[in-house]
């Protein structure tokens, strides 16, 4: 617009303050660039938030987000696998044998140190994600060197309490939120 | 922004892709003629409708399954379910509407200051382009709820090209993907109605471009003739479409959040139903007019090929009005016919939304008459025999006067 002259003198106003860095001094107009800018800015956050947290899960999912689990039909020594929000969750019917040896472990051999007790609630009832803790895939049972789960994506070996002994996985298998509602039937999550 | 550009690495950034300059140059210091009405603020806030509809629609279409037996369902689910997931579809619903009543005032203003004339024909044409789009999109979002509205208003649609002598039925099927609308027509209409805002959007950049080659006509339509007509876009016209845009938000909150059904039908809670249509089937309000033109005519076909004329004669508006007179300001006779098509229109809304027996028959023949009488015999005479007023001399003297 050079040439045009400045819109003031061009509405025929007397010329604005001088905008040059020190020569400034502050005038309605600046408030009125704040406030408005002010106002905008809050208003776009406000606005921006529904688009954020539609993404997130919906209340049909949090509705699902626990289940029950009937334990009666496990028998000694094997497993079931149930889903829980999408997830495997094993829970074995632990014999003896499964329990001592778990217990028998010392804790400084463990990479990610529990004992047994901290991970059950019934030493019999073994109840935990069945995600492996390196990459995210789902373990087998009874293989491995320590009669417990081992991952052949990446050769995780698991104890027969679900703690990494071997291999790149970092952490045990992961305890999900449970209780026992009566003898036989817990409620995950 | 000059202060922007003299930072050295924006200055070398802006040298290899000039982008900060192309906005100045578009967006900043670009000349506006300086008596522009509030009239001229519905082409930026067409631009935020469709803004505002691209971004809703992507976000609904997260959560939206095109499958004819979930469609329905999905939908629901976004209502009751998914976080605010009513506030994004009521923002896309009434959005819709919204879209239409900024640009249907857009296209008024252009008839009424006669932005189509020379040498502005191709951004008119740009602009009916957009149009035809924007309803073609509009239609196919609403049949995607799959509800009895969405159903039957597409059966009703698609059978429009059944009218078509010897072909009509082969290019009716090819449509629908099978014997009638079903499974295959919902999944199509969904991948078109993702697609087409986005032509939208190339049109639109054509459209500017068209603008702001030849640009913007004025309240007086006549042609500028030096720098001292213009204004800076910014900060005049930026914060004038600022402050339409919050008054724009303001309407569409108080529908959004009040009435946010208030502009749809309540059949269209009700699950698609192949074997059942509803009592009294009507389009949206943005269509009514020219469904009523449809149904005026006593013809199948005749109805159709009045329906598409009544648009596509708009194309030919540029050389149908002979006034060489933009502005209706200084027509008087044109100005009151101006007025009286816009009657005609919503004589015509009212015809298209009330059933097709009594008077309504008379009525929407007689404005559906009217209508072309407008364009094709009226506007060619008004043009010649009509004594214009006399124009100003220039933009700037009467505003400077003032």
């Amino acid at each position: 617009m050079a040439g045009f002259g400045t819109n003031q003198q061009r509405r025929g106003l007397p010329a604005m303050a001088d905008h040059t860095i020190g020569a400034h001094e502050e005038t309605r107009r600046d408030f009125l660039y704040v406030a408005t800018g002010a106002v905008a800015a809050v208003g776009a956050a406000v606005a921006l938030w529904p688009f954020i947290d539609q993404m997130n899960p919906a209340a049909d999912v949090l509705a699902l987000s626990s289940i029950e689990v009937d334990l009666s039909p496990v028998p000694l020594g094997q497993q079931i696998t149930v889903n829980w929000r999408g997830k495997p969750v094993f829970v074995r019917h632990r014999t003896e044998t499964d329990i001592e040896e778990a217990r028998a472990v010392p804790l400084e051999e463990l990479r990610d140190p529990q004992t047994d007790e901290e991970r059950v609630i019934k030493a019999e009832w073994l109840v935990m994600v069945g995600i492996c803790t390196h990459l995210g895939c789902v373990p087998l049972a009874d293989q491995g060197d320590f009669d417990g789960w081992f991952c052949p994506c990446h050769g995780s070996h698991y104890d027969s309490s679900g703690r990494i002994r071997k291999g790149p996985a970092p952490l045990n298998l992961a305890i999900p939120g449970y209780e026992f509602i009566d003898d036989s039937t817990i409620r995950v999550g | 922004m000059q202060a922007l550009l003299n930072n050295g690495f924006v200055r070398w950034f802006d040298n290899r892709l000039p982008v900060l300059s192309w906005a100045n140059h578009h967006l900043m210091e670009y000349p506006t003629p300086r008596n522009l009405n509030y009239a001229w603020n519905f082409g930026s806030l067409a631009g935020l409708a469709l803004v505002l509809q691209i971004v809703t629609g992507i976000v609904l279409a997260m959560h939206y399954t095109p499958h004819a037996d979930m469609a329905f369902d999905s939908v629901e689910r976004i209502m009751r379910d998914v976080n605010y997931g009513w506030l994004l579809r009521y923002m896309h619903a009434n959005g819709a509407s919204f879209f239409f009543i900024v640009v249907y005032i857009h296209i008024a203003r252009g008839l009424y200051y006669g932005s189509y004339k020379a040498p502005r024909e191709v951004l008119w044409w740009l602009g009916l382009v957009i149009l035809l789009l924007m309803m073609a999109t509009a239609f196919m979002g609403y049949v995607l709820p799959w509800g009895q509205m969405s159903f039957w208003g597409a059966t009703v649609i698609t059978n429009l090209f059944s009218a078509i002598p010897v072909i009509g039925e082969p290019i009716v099927q090819w449509l629908w993907g099978g014997f009638a609308v079903g499974n295959a027509t919902l999944n199509r209409f969904f991948s078109l109605h993702f697609l087409l805002p986005f032509v939208v959007v190339g049109v639109v950049v054509l459209h500017l471009w068209a603008l702001h080659h030849k640009k913007s006509n004025n309240p007086l339509g006549i042609d500028y003739k030096g720098p001292q007509d213009f204004i800076t876009f910014h900060p005049y016209y930026t914060i004038k479409d600022a402050f339409g845009a919050g008054v724009f938000l303001i309407l569409f909150a108080t529908f959004l959040f009040y009435a946010p059904n208030y502009m749809g039908h309540p059949d269209n809670y009700i699950p698609a139903d192949p074997l059942v249509t509803p009592a009294h089937i009507v389009p949206e309000w943005y269509f009514l007019p020219f469904y009523a033109i449809l149904r005026a005519i006593p013809d199948k076909l005749g109805g159709v090929l009045a329906m598409g004329a009544s648009i596509f004669i708009l194309f030919l508006l540029p050389w149908l009005d002979t006034s060489r007179i933009r502005s209706a300001t200084f027509r008087p006779v044109f100005k009151w016919f101006f007025w009286l098509l816009l009657v005609d229109l919503v004589v015509l809304g009212f015809c298209g939304a009330n059933p097709p027996e009594g008077f309504w028959v008379p009525l929407s023949q007689v404005a559906t008459v009217y209508y072309f009488l407008h364009f094709l015999i009226l506007l060619p005479l008004i043009g010649w025999f009509e004594r214009p007023r006399p124009l100003p001399d220039s933009i700037a003297k009467p505003v400077l006067k003032a």
